[in-house]
């Protein structure tokens, strides 16, 4: 057998379906070119959206409204607690009410360059564009945002942009913009548009002719393994950062649906890149189960430092000021606290590195509110900030009004996700990926504020007319039943997979081996990545995956609420995606975005990208559990925005 | 620190429950409260036993998931969700009471996990904006006051965890049910709908068995959000007024 390294390079990927002609013409080209569906047969048609975030939210709301018959699940006890809710900072559109010199074009600029050029083009250009529709159907929703005195809306600034463009809702900026959608999607389950499974869980896709059909999916209350059928299904289901076991996402995100839609043809693109977040809770010890994450709006007043000495042990307070070095402000002049997430994240390691990190094990830098309570005063800090403050208060027992934050960056975000083409489509047909499940708009760095951008775009404004498109262009469609043999054979599959690892019996808790897959991740595929550390990971992850199917031990029966079943499913499919993520960064010889190899830095350590080499998308085919997989590369071509070596300084 | 727990363990929602009584130790003070039951769970998996199940997600208060019961108060001793509740509020060699939600509204599903979805049918009972995708006008055509966005917010941090219920020796929703009407009723996107949405979604709550409220206002006490106990009465006034309303057509 070949080894899991030597992967082969398949056919490139051709035809990413975007229009061609002026980039700020194509999105409306595209709608006019797609087929509609008549408003009387879209009751005759139905959807599957899997996840209620804000993606699966709008999406399944936006379809509903449309009059297409919707079936939408989560595995949360209720839609409105997707992790989309924990989102705190804002969101941006390009509106210009500052009439600070935004534009949408300099977003789509904004979000190429913050994403080290590796998106494709016509993706962003569509989103900056969407933008300002997105904060219109919001504030006609209810969403309460931040306003001005004047009644109209207040706006902040985020990192890797020196305009004021995002839109918030003090630091629960997710949260509103939920359960808006909560909302919207709500009215059509109550007009029976919607019908929504919650606590169930998507264990497997449906694939029958080719075509995306159904999902296979588990009751989590009585254990009862369904299957549901429809003319297209939708993943909505977040991203996989949580394959690190400590990261910021929800204990209960996962990859199931995506990597099991992987392992049913559906091309994975980028899994590589994953964003660190520089401002989140240091983590205190073992026994710790998640990090929090500290908005990155902190960093508008926020001044972030270490001591200039190495060990330097005293309280923060009694540094003097010149005994201080505030490096951002130091080395990104221009951009100073608010360089992009992967720049300050990579600055914050490289103090620690050198033993002049701060708090418990050197591993925090402060972020310093003293100046800004100085300058706006206290309540105007607590205005702004208040219930940050508070949570880190709650988490930490330290008051920082009084002493500075300690941050360290924490796993956050996964830029990767299921290939798309511009109608959001993966490479099943039938089968649609909508947020960060996808890989589509933030290239191997997402900017602040644009993660709830995209998740609204796609679920609101591009799902809707590309999934029409393909409904009309597939009119009738042969229907499947648990019958057909296919769906017997996936549903056998996954109770002989469940059965298994109810069955196994061994001596250690599912946790276990999350965590020792999570140290493994964060210490060879995290912040800084090399060929050794690479190819070590590779060769203990099949080990992991050997000793787990020998030792993990997952008590009760399946026929009933088990959340360790749960668990330990969803830790299967980490086991194997831990692999493919790692494989993609020992090809990617490049540093690009959060993507650091230590091979590829420039003279002053900046991440080096190489474009003759690397200037694609890395598209993963699945062949098999441990066998290698094959690379289809869709090559991005900068029509518009000039590929630059990236510069905050 | 050494700690011993009492816990309610139910089968399934047909099971007779009762509270059985662990031993952990070794828990650090700076622990969350779910951190200090996961280390419970370890054990017991261990030793074979079925581990404790209960709701919880983001860890950080906001997904409004987890929802115990802790000595006797919703979310325990510190005015927070469980998730952010640490072990340093409590002592070496304490005993510990932990229990399920308890209302007729949220019956038990296992253990210290209750069924919330009565709150999802209140607010599919009109407790959103009838805004279909595409329809918005531009975000400024309609300034809104920032007193009355102010207002807003504060009602819609409401996270639909269920303390206010727990707390109630009512049972009552009508914490849940009155942020969500005041959210929406103060602004002007919400006005069209004003009457029918306090009308339909008070009809809602009292459908699905929650208690009456005699203003005890232990609802407020036990938000982690701090949603006011005037959410209430002004709640009653816009439903009076719709009342009226209706009567009047």
């Amino acid at each position: 057998m070949t080894s899991y390294v030597d992967y082969t390079v398949g056919d490139p990927i051709a035809d990413t379906k975007a229009p061609s002609g002026p980039i700020h013409e194509r999105w409306d080209k595209r709608r006019f070119e797609a087929k509609l569906v008549n408003p009387a047969n879209r009751r005759k048609r139905t959807v599957i959206v899997v996840g209620t975030g804000l993606a699966g939210g709008s999406a399944g709301a936006t379809l509903a409204e449309q009059g297409y018959r919707v079936i939408q699940f989560c595995y949360q006890d209720s839609p409105r607690r997707a992790h989309s809710i924990a989102a705190q900072g804002g969101i941006n559109a390009a509106k210009n009410y500052r009439n600070d010199g935004d534009s949408i074009q300099r977003l789509f600029y904004d979000t190429v360059k913050g994403g080290d050029f590796r998106a494709r083009e016509s993706n962003v250009h569509r989103l900056a564009q969407i933008s300002v529709e997105i904060i219109d159907q919001c504030v006609a929703q209810g969403v309460p945002f931040a306003r001005e005195y004047g009644g109209l809306l207040d706006t902040r600034s985020f990192g890797g942009v020196q305009v004021s463009r995002t839109f918030y809702a003090r630091g629960q900026t997710g949260q509103q913009l939920l359960l808006g959608a909560y909302q919207a999607l709500s009215r059509q389950i109550a007009a029976g548009n919607v019908e929504m499974h919650a606590r169930t869980e998507m264990l497997d896709l449906i694939v029958v002719d080719g075509r995306a059909r159904g999902i296979v999916a588990r009751d989590l209350v009585t254990g009862k393994i369904d299957t549901y059928f429809a003319d297209a299904v939708v993943l909505a289901t977040g991203g996989y950062g949580n394959v690190f076991y400590l990261s910021t996402n929800a204990m209960n995100s996962n990859a199931t649906a995506i990597w099991r839609a992987h392992r049913r043809g559906a091309y994975f693109a980028n899994p590589c890149f994953t964003q660190i977040h520089p401002t989140c809770i240091p983590r205190t010890g073992d026994y710790q189960s998640k990090l929090t994450l500290m908005s990155e709006s902190l960093r508008n007043d926020g001044r972030i430092w270490v001591p200039k000495a190495k060990g330097d042990n005293r309280p923060p307070n009694e540094i003097p000021e010149d005994e201080r070095d505030y490096y951002l402000e130091r080395i990104y002049p221009s951009f100073g606290n608010l360089v992009p997430r992967d720049i300050a994240s990579r600055a914050a390691k490289n103090v620690c590195d050198e033993g002049r990190g701060v708090g418990p094990g050197g591993q925090g830098v402060y972020l310093d509110f003293a100046d800004a309570i100085k300058r706006m005063g206290r309540k105007a800090v607590e205005a702004k900030y208040g219930n940050l403050f508070d949570m880190y208060q709650r988490i930490t027992d330290e008051d920082p009004y009084e002493v500075p934050m300690r941050i360290y960056p924490a796993v956050h975000y996964t830029m990767g996700g299921l290939w798309v083409d511009y109608d959001l489509q993966t490479t099943i047909p039938g089968l649609f990926a909508i947020g960060e499940a996808n890989f589509s708009d933030h290239g191997a760095n997402r900017l602040g504020a644009s993660a709830l951008m995209q998740g609204l775009a796609d679920g609101y404004f591009v799902l809707p007319p590309t999934l029409n498109d393909y409904l009309a262009r597939n009119p009738k469609l042969d229907p499947v039943t648990d019958e057909h043999p296919v769906v017997q054979e996936v549903v056998a599959e996954t109770e002989a997979r469940l059965n298994k690892l109810l069955s196994v019996d061994g001596d250690r808790t599912p946790d276990s081996f999350h965590r020792e897959l999570g140290e493994l991740m964060w210490e060879y595929c995290g912040m800084a990545r090399n060929d050794t550390g690479l190819r070590k990971a590779l060769q203990r992850i099949p080990e992991i995956r050997e000793e787990f199917w020998k030792r993990v031990k997952v008590p009760g029966t399946g026929e009933e609420l088990n959340q360790s079943l749960e668990k330990a499913n969803r830790i299967v499919d980490y086991l194997e995606l831990a692999e493919l993520m790692c494989l993609d960064a020992l090809h990617r010889t490049e540093s690009c975005g959060g993507h650091f190899r230590e091979e590829s830095q420039t003279p002053d350590g900046e991440a080096a990208r190489k474009d003759d080499e690397f200037s694609y998308a890395a598209a993963w085919e699945f062949t098999g559990t441990g066998k290698a997989p094959v690379l289809h590369k869709e090559d991005l071509v900068f029509e518009y925005v000039h590929p630059t070596q990236r510069s905050y300084a | 620190m050494k700690l011993t727990l009492r816990v309610w363990r139910q089968k399934n929602a047909d099971a007779e429950g009762a509270m059985a009584t662990y031993e952990v130790d070794g828990i650090s003070p700076d622990m969350s409260f779910l951190e200090m039951l996961d280390v419970l769970n370890e054990q017991l998996i261990l030793s074979g036993e079925d581990p404790v199940a209960f709701d919880h997600d983001c860890r950080e208060g906001i997904c409004g998931a987890c929802s115990l019961v802790i000595n006797g108060e919703a979310h325990g001793p510190e005015r927070t969700t469980t998730c952010q509740l640490h072990m340093r509020s409590f002592k070496d060699g304490d005993t510990i009471d932990i229990e399920p939600w308890r209302a007729a509204a949220f019956p038990v599903v296992k253990d210290l996990v209750v069924d919330r979805s009565a709150f999802d049918r209140i607010i599919q009972a009109g407790g959103y904006i009838t805004a279909p995708t595409g329809s918005a006008p531009e975000a400024h055509a309609t300034p809104v006051p920032k007193a009355d966005a102010d207002y807003a917010f504060e009602h819609a941090e409401c996270i639909g965890c269920g303390a206010c219920v727990a707390a109630c020796p009512n049972g009552a929703a009508m914490l849940f049910t009155s942020a969500k009407i005041n959210h929406l009723n103060v602004l002007p996107q919400g006005a069209p709908e004003r009457e029918t949405r306090v009308l339909n979604m008070v009809a809602q709550m009292d459908e699905e068995g929650f208690g009456g409220c005699t203003l005890t206002g232990e609802c407020a006490t036990a938000c982690p959000k701090g949603i006011p106990l005037t959410s209430i009465t002004n709640m009653n006034k816009e439903w009076l007024r719709a009342t009226r309303k209706a009567a009047k057509r």
